[in-house]
């Protein structure tokens, strides 16, 4: 299932939208299908376009190219009340003249509900969000991980076919954090809510969307899914956005089958790498996760590619324990170890000697 | 530190003291006279402490003018028709100042200052020579009348002065601006995202305005209507220019017993009860307004 929903025809489509302010495209000629049920995450720096994105799919901003099809039908000419969507704002947007029980339930009560039925969905959605004791506040007396969580209800509370959430959690803690998206996921499983949620937090995305957009400067770089994203980043710039990694800048010296091999500044050796057959010559990068870099005191037997450094940092993570190796180059590597293996194992200390080797498979060639 | 404190004390003072001395102060001194009796000579008025009949000193405080404030009928009747005014042109300075404002509001940003400025434009002329202004539009053969005749759309002039229309029209004109700019003050803090907020949720754009944009505006209604609504009962040039003899305001009726009749004490006790009838509430009001709004 490409799409990760129920496949047949996307539920959302984006056609070559794009967006300028003043003349400068905040968003680029993006297009995306997504699917009815999925949970899509666009990642990407401040201002790359994500809330523009957004706005446009609500109705609040016109694309200057382009369209935009929810369940087929193009919404050019739909105003933002009359399409099936609810957008959670980034800066929450509550109305300060109602208290947090009459804004959650001021969609409902558009629709004409009746009042009973308004009253028992506010009141279960501010359970959901832990917001049922401050029903009666005002929005000015929250603080701001309430006011967040006020406004998650609000979006919520309609169960509209597409959910837009700008940084939804942004504000809460991280045991709140994680509770709200385990509500999310199981909101979306019951009703079958589309979400598109942007987000900051890498492992938030990672964690509980199906398929994840990065974006960069107004265009989508890479989509795929959380997996395919981290394993095989399209560029340097989405495996250095992405998690942690180390990036090495270097030639293809020797390419054979399915397998190259590139010289690096600052290293002696050839990095051995899997990859698409390139040329001699051509410039690539190389991104290797820390936790794909094996370290060892003692020399390691075989490895395929094999460097030494000092070690210059130790940082204990809990789980798991970061180093900073400098090779001989100056240049600083990361690597992670599991706590687990490091009380085990041989200990390095900072200031040894270490060695540091990986698979073949471990980097990534890039070419952009 | 206490430094600080008492520059603050200082900053604080300077305006209460600047209130004390020319607002208080002269208040007690009308009131006093208000107590007093008519006396022919300069000033006219008897003092407040002085021999009695019996020759003792003693407090002279007579309750008289009062009581003839209450008793003729011309005062209260003068009084109600300046509520009455004051409550309509109210009214109507509202119905036209709330689109005017919300228009500025939402003009583009470079525009905004332009748009204010027109709307205090006439303050740059003087007050009464704009009031005598509509004399010119307004008279028999005056400019209005005379364009319509010349149309041909009435064949003779309509009565447009001296009459309960020219005093609403005036006092209209006369406050809009102060009714415009507190209203523009708080249209233009109203964050357009909530409205994109009401949208979102389902709501078109006349239900957010009566949902969203109304009710977190009235800090501004309530603002504008008593900027305007206080001076207009107390207005006297308005009705004096432009009003005839069934416009009969406090304000000319205070003129009136000041300076034609030299009556000082029935004057002062006009001032007084004037200021009691219609301040306090409004006070009252406002206090009870300013603490419904949760901050
Ligand atoms: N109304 C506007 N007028 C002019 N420029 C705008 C407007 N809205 C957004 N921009 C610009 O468009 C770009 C994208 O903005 P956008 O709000 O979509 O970023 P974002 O990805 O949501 O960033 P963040 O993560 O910081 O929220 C930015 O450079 C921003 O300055
Ligand atoms: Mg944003």
């Amino acid at each position: 299932m490409p799409l990760g929903g129920d496949g047949g025809a996307p539920y959302l489509r984006i056609e070559g939208v794009t967006k300028r302010f003043a003349g400068h495209a905040a968003v680029n000629n993006v297009s995306l299908d997504i699917g009815r049920g999925e949970f899509f995450a666009l990642l990407g720096p401040s201002g790359c376009g994500k809330t523009t994105l957004l706005r446009m799919l609500a109705g609040f901003e016109r694309p200057d190219a382009g369209a935009i099809l929810i369940d087929g039908q193009d919404m050019a000419q739909v105003p933002p009340y009359l399409r099936p969507v609810n957008m959670m704002f980034q800066s929450y947007a509550l109305f300060p003249h109602m208290t947090v029980a009459s804004n959650v339930g001021f969609g409902l009560r558009q629709d004409k509900r009746p009042k009973d039925e308004i009253a028992t969905r506010v009141s279960k959605v501010l359970d959901l969000v832990h917001m049922g004791r401050h029903a009666q506040r005002k929005p000015g007396q929250l603080s701001g991980g309430e006011r967040q969580r006020v406004a998650l209800a609000r979006a919520l509370v309609k169960e509209p076919k597409l959910l837009l959430l700008d940084e939804p959690m942004a504000a809460l803690d991280r045991k709140l954090r994680e509770e709200t998206r385990f509500e999310l996921v199981r909101i979306q499983n019951r009703v079958g809510i589309t979400f598109i949620m942007v987000t900051h937090d890498q492992e938030e995305a990672m964690t509980t969307a199906s398929r994840v957009a990065v974006m960069q400067s107004g265009n989508i770089v890479q989509v795929g899914t959380p997996r395919e994203v981290y394993e095989q980043p399209a560029t340097r710039f989405v495996a250095d956005f992405i998690g942690a990694v180390n990036l090495f800048d270097g030639k293809v010296v020797e390419a054979r089958d399915g397998a190259v091999s590139v010289i690096v500044e600052g290293l002696d050796v050839p990095i051995q790498a899997q990859g698409a057959p390139l040329a001699a010559g051509t410039a690539v990068s190389l991104a290797i996760r820390p936790e794909k870099i094996v370290l060892t005191a003692a020399k390691p037997e075989g490895a395929s590619n094999l460097v030494q450094g000092v070690v210059r940092e130790i940082a204990y993570r809990g789980d798991l324990s970061t180093y900073r190796i400098d090779l001989p180059s100056q240049k600083a590597v990361r690597a992670t170890v599991p706590n687990i293996d490091r009380l085990a194992g041989p200990a390095v200390e900072v200031g040894q000697q270490a060695w540091l080797s990986w698979s073949v498979s471990a980097p990534v060639v890039l070419t952009q | 530190m206490r430094e600080g404190r008492a520059g603050r004390r200082a900053v604080i003072a300077i305006p209460y003291l600047w209130l004390l001395l020319f607002f208080m102060v002269p208040f007690a001194i009308v009131l006093k006279i208000s107590f007093a009796e008519t006396a022919l000579g300069i000033p006219p008025f008897t003092p407040l402490i002085g021999p009695d009949d019996d020759g003792k000193t003693s407090l002279l405080a007579s309750l008289a003018n009062y009581r003839l404030i209450g008793d003729d009928f011309l005062y209260l009747r003068a009084y109600l028709n300046s509520l009455k005014f004051a409550a309509g042109a109210t009214v109507c300075c509202l119905l036209i100042g709330y689109p005017l404002a919300y228009g500025i509001a939402r003009a583009p940003r470079a525009w905004r200052g332009l748009l204010l400025m027109l709307v205090i434009l006439p303050f740059w002329t003087s007050y009464l020579i704009r009031v005598y202004a509509w004399i010119g539009l307004l008279k028999g053969n005056g400019i209005i009348n005379n364009l319509l005749i010349w149309a041909g759309l009435i064949g003779d002039p309509l009565p447009l002065l001296n009459n309960a229309f020219a005093v609403y029209l005036g006092l209209t004109y006369s406050y809009l601006p102060y009714m415009i700019l507190p209203l523009y003050a708080q249209l233009e803090k109203l964050d357009p995202t909530l409205l994109e907020a009401a949208a979102d949720l389902g709501c078109p754009p006349s239900r957010a305005f009566w949902n969203v944009t109304l009710p977190l505006s009235l800090p501004g209604i309530a603002a504008g209507c008593l900027l305007v609504f206080i001076p207009m009962v107390g207005e006297f040039v308005i009705p004096d220019l432009l009003g005839g003899p069934d416009t009969l305001m406090i304000g000319k009726v205070l003129w009136d017993e000041f300076f034609t009749n030299r009556d000082w004490p029935v004057a002062s006790a006009l001032a007084v009860s004037m200021l009691v009838l219609v301040v306090i509430p409004m006070a009252l009001l406002r206090k009870h307004l300013g603490g419904g709004e949760a901050r």
